[in-house]
């Protein structure tokens, strides 16, 4: 059962790795390549963490995971709002 | 998971880790390659990981991609401002040069590398020609329990073979020197805007606690002083993106004393050990533990003002009034 739902969680988790790869090659500029990348990869990330927690020996090391998960989350977003503004401060330069 | 899984795995990472390295070099964008060099990096420590080695892959993940890749990316931001100014020369004949000069630079790089890639071949070979020779692994099992410590990578850096690793710091402090010797550190970044500063705010601390752990950790697990320093210089740098000119480092005398820290309490727990009628750097076990953690805890500091002071390329300028710095740290 618990082996069933977690591979369900990672398999889909998967999915969106799927995705957003495929939107960073895929669609035409940095503003949606940025958008597909950081939400595919945040929720991927997320249903990766709750499957792979599934097996997780001890409360410590699901801990960890989420963890892991959190601090992605915060880097993820807060350097593709970089990478925007960047590129957005460039755009009205030229 | 299965053999065959772990063996596509495997394969995976080495094509990974061969096409991205090709791609870094070809590249001719200076910052593409960089990035590219980064991501290898970070491939790389994922193969570590898979040898079976986690200290090498922490290491790996934390200076060969982090630090080295910041190192180089502030290096390449220089490079443009550098090639304007001074050079009277006209730009073709400039360029003229510069192009004949790369091309023997990288044939030179080239054939050095070739050469020891042959040697490390060569050597790799002739070691599983030898079969298996665990005697120095034996030999750091059966002596563990005196050192201290009860991971064998710390006790083999902090203990058996202390005297190697004083002499890398040693090397460390050689480098700060020529850092400070280049002069003032340039302004550095403007101050972040709302969402970075959110970011810092909170990373900066988890940071530097990581940093404690890992030095911590590393007395029975993968960690250490170079791997905690390696985090700590990562919340300097941070701090530095995010505007404040001095990256968290201590200012003028204090300074000094963090660089010297490492070297300066490995040779002060030596010295004392002599005086004591003890071998240079050979600990009493029953003391060992305590002494590892309180060179490991100099040591990391003074490594992680290293690479902080190698990343701003020169003596940390605190700010004269109000620009760029918005909070003490």
């Amino acid at each position: 059962m618990i082996d069933a739902m977690s591979s369900l969680l990672i398999v889909s988790g998967l999915a969106f790795y799927l995705a957003g790869s495929i939107g960073l090659l895929r669609l035409p500029d940095l503003y949606s390549r940025l958008h597909a990348l950081t939400k595919a990869d945040n929720l991927g990330l997320g249903l990766l963490t709750a499957g792979l927690a599934l097996h997780a020996q001890d409360l410590f090391v699901t801990l960890k995971l989420v963890l892991i998960w959190l601090a992605v989350l915060a880097a993820s977003a807060a350097s593709a709002h970089l990478i925007a503004q960047h590129a957005r401060r460039r755009e009205k330069q030229s | 998971m299965n053999t065959t899984a772990v063996h596509v795995l495997d394969i995976l990472l080495i094509i990974s880790l061969l096409s991205l390295a090709a791609a870094a070099l070809l590249t001719s964008d200076a910052r593409r390659s960089v990035i590219l060099f980064m991501a290898f990096g970070l491939v790389l420590a994922v193969a570590w990981g898979r040898l079976h080695a986690p200290d090498v892959a922490l290491a790996e993940a934390a200076i060969g991609a982090g630090l080295s890749g910041a190192l180089l990316l502030a290096a390449l931001r220089e490079q443009p401002r550098r090639a304007l100014s001074g050079d009277a020369k006209p730009v073709r004949e400039r360029e003229r040069e510069r192009t004949s000069i790369d091309v023997t630079l990288q044939l030179t790089v080239t054939l050095l590398c070739v050469a020891v890639a042959a040697l490390l071949v060569w050597a790799l070979a002739e070691a599983f020609d030898r079969g298996p020779q665990d005697t120095l692994a034996q030999a750091v099992s059966e002596t563990l329990a005196a050192s201290g410590v009860s991971n064998p990578v710390t006790a083999i850096l902090l203990n058996f073979r202390a005297y190697d690793t004083l002499l890398e710091l040693a090397v460390l402090l050689t480098a700060v020197l020529g850092i400070l010797a280049l002069g003032p550190a340039r302004p550095g970044y403007q101050a972040a805007g709302p969402v970075f500063d959110s970011l810092v705010r909170w990373l900066v601390p988890v940071l530097i606690l990581t940093a404690g752990y890992l030095l911590w950790v590393g007395a029975h697990a993968p960690g250490g002083a170079f791997q905690a320093g390696a985090t700590l210089a990562a919340a300097a740098v941070v701090l530095r993106l995010a505007g404040h000119r001095t990256a968290g480092l201590p200012a003028g005398q204090t300074l000094h004393l963090v660089i010297a820290a490492g070297v300066g309490m490995f040779l002060l727990v030596g010295l004392s050990l002599l005086v004591l009628g003890r071998p240079f750097l050979g600990y009493p076990p029953a003391w060992a533990g305590g002494l590892i953690l309180l060179i490991e805890s100099a040591a990391m500091l003074a490594i992680a003002a290293t690479l902080v002071l190698a990343f701003l390329g020169g003596r940390p300028q605190p700010a004269a009034g109000l620009s760029g710095e918005k909070r003490q740290c």
